[in-house]
């Protein structure tokens, strides 16, 4: 008997992706360009995190007939993102068969105080987190991968090194407590027990963690496979830069050989401009999407 | 025994921790120079298009074709598999073509098809084997010298040409070692082959000869 949407099957696409690079792009072009410079996938939206940014408005789900075209132009897995806590854009893109959904903070948050119950859903979600109880109450409610928010469209990677920092802190911390202190740990953490203690045990996260928001340069990812992400997504930092094609392919190469400097030194080379950075600083405590839905 | 697995991208860690569980010493390939000495070589589920770009831009076509013609065991799955076989349903797709086999990527449908079932292996019927299929492809034909070693749906999922071992499923992603202990016999088979088709006395002393 087959059984489909199991969480061994939605966790094992997000095994699959590892030591990949996951692309946004905005329209069927853009996804084609990402599938040949090597994306292990690519995520549909309708703007880019700077544009969001530079914009402003209400940021939604995408319109299903460019996720639709996306998903017909190329053959590697496509996901899109939808408001946190907005279970019905959920709903329509598992209906569309969408391979994985974001439940994102870089879209504006539609509930909040809850995010979906991601249990009953057969397609995977990834969700973003900034810290070990954030990650693991999203692992909770159902998600299968997880990736560290950064903050996204700045082209600034001091968030992004922040979070995944946090999280391996914390899990070293976790491993050296006895295990009558777990419980305190979980009420702390705001996490659930039994996740609290699988991450003591395992030392490390059980699912797959890529990093996100802010990584602009081939050297921006190796950083944060260094620090020990699964891989990463680039949102703003391949189509907001000079030569797409180019940084892409670059950017996947440096997450394959993210150990190996000389490598890094030829592929980071004549790459063109990459997009414009933001100071973290100079941003509104208000306008930072890392703490929508934490 | 010295088993490399092709680390360009996707699940060779996982590939590489079942391997050390049964005795072998995995060793994790990004280049094409690390290749030297290995007794077998996985090529790993993820995702193919990226892995095969990298195959090409790293060079590592012809060092490859030249392992699989010394006789060095590969064992590819999921996208591995596509990698490793002879045809193609798209003409896009292009691959090392080791094993005589037709493909169909995602034949199943996307990932709200994906699924777990339970498939038997011919060399070990007696317990059911807890397959995930992921995105998987289909081997929709097999050439004569295929062996199919496990069958879903009718279609050959498991399936062997001589040193080549192929599965359109993830036996890396569950705790069930027999599949890759069966590769690590295929790997021990040839690796005796090998010296014995090699001519006293052993070759690496030619090298080491102390004037």
């Amino acid at each position: 008997m087959e059984k489909f949407g199991t969480l061994p099957i939605k966790t094992g696409l997000a095994e699959m992706l590892k030591g990949g690079v996951i692309m946004d792009v905005t329209s069927p072009e853009q996804a084609k360009i990402a599938e040949e410079a090597g994306a292990v996938s690519v995520m549909a939206l309708e703007r880019v995190p700077a544009d969001i940014r530079a914009q402003g408005g209400v940021a939604r789900m995408t319109d299903p007939e460019i996720i639709e075209r996306i998903i017909s132009n190329v053959s590697i897995p496509v996901m899109a993102k939808v408001r946190i806590g907005h279970f019905v854009e959920a709903q329509i893109l598992e209906a569309m068969g969408i391979d994985y959904i974001d439940e994102s903070e870089v879209l504006t948050p539609a509930d909040e105080h809850y995010h979906i119950d991601k249990w009953k859903f057969k397609v995977p979600f990834v969700c973003g987190a900034t810290n070990l109880g954030e990650a693991l109450r999203r692992l909770g409610e159902g998600a299968a991968m997880l990736r560290t928010k950064g903050e996204a469209g700045t082209g600034n990677v001091i968030e992004a090194v922040r979070h995944m920092r946090t999280i391996n802190d914390e899990i070293s911390r976790l491993a050296s407590l006895p295990e009558e202190e777990l419980m305190t740990a979980a009420k702390e953490l705001g996490a659930p027990y039994e996740l609290v203690r699988l991450v003591a045990r395992d030392k490390k996260l059980p699912v797959v963690n890529f990093s996100a928001g802010g990584i602009a340069t081939p050297a921006d990812a190796a950083l944060m496979m260094q620090l020990g992400a699964d891989g990463v997504f680039v949102g703003s930092g391949i189509f907001k830069s000079q030569n797409p094609a180019k940084r892409a392919g670059a950017i996947v190469q440096a997450v394959t050989h993210y150990n190996d400097p000389e490598i890094l030194a030829r592929i980071s080379k004549s790459l063109g401009d990459a997009m414009p950075g933001l100071e973290i600083s100079t941003l509104d405590q208000k306008d930072l999407l890392q703490s929508r839905g934490n | 025994m010295k088993i490399g697995v092709l680390a360009l991208q996707g699940a060779f860690r996982e590939h590489a921790a079942l391997l050390r569980r049964c005795g072998a010493e995995p060793s994790e390939i990004r280049l094409p120079e690390e290749l030297a000495g290995v007794d077998g070589l996985v090529v790993p589920g993820g995702e193919s298009t990226t892995m095969w770009k990298l195959i090409v831009l790293y060079g590592f076509e012809k060092p490859l074709l030249d392992l699989a013609g010394m006789d060095i065991p590969f064992f590819g799955t999921c996208a591995g598999a596509i990698l490793l076989a002879g045809r193609h349903n798209d003409s896009e797709t292009e691959a090392l073509g080791i094993i005589d086999i037709s493909v169909s990527r995602n034949a199943y449908g996307r990932q709200i098809d994906s699924r777990e079932t339970n498939i038997t292996l011919s060399f070990s019927p007696q317990e059911p084997f807890n397959a995930l299929f992921i995105r998987a492809p289909v081997i929709d034909e097999t050439g004569p010298d295929v062996t199919v070693l496990a069958r879903y749906r009718g279609k050959p999922v498991l399936v062997r040409q001589d040193t080549v071992l192929a599965a359109t499923f993830h036996p890396e992603l569950t705790e069930d070692e027999r599949i890759h202990r069966y590769f690590l016999g295929m790997c021990t088979a040839a690796a005796i082959s090998r010296t014995r088709a090699v001519p006293a006395p052993c070759p690496s002393f030619s090298h080491s000869v102390i004037p």
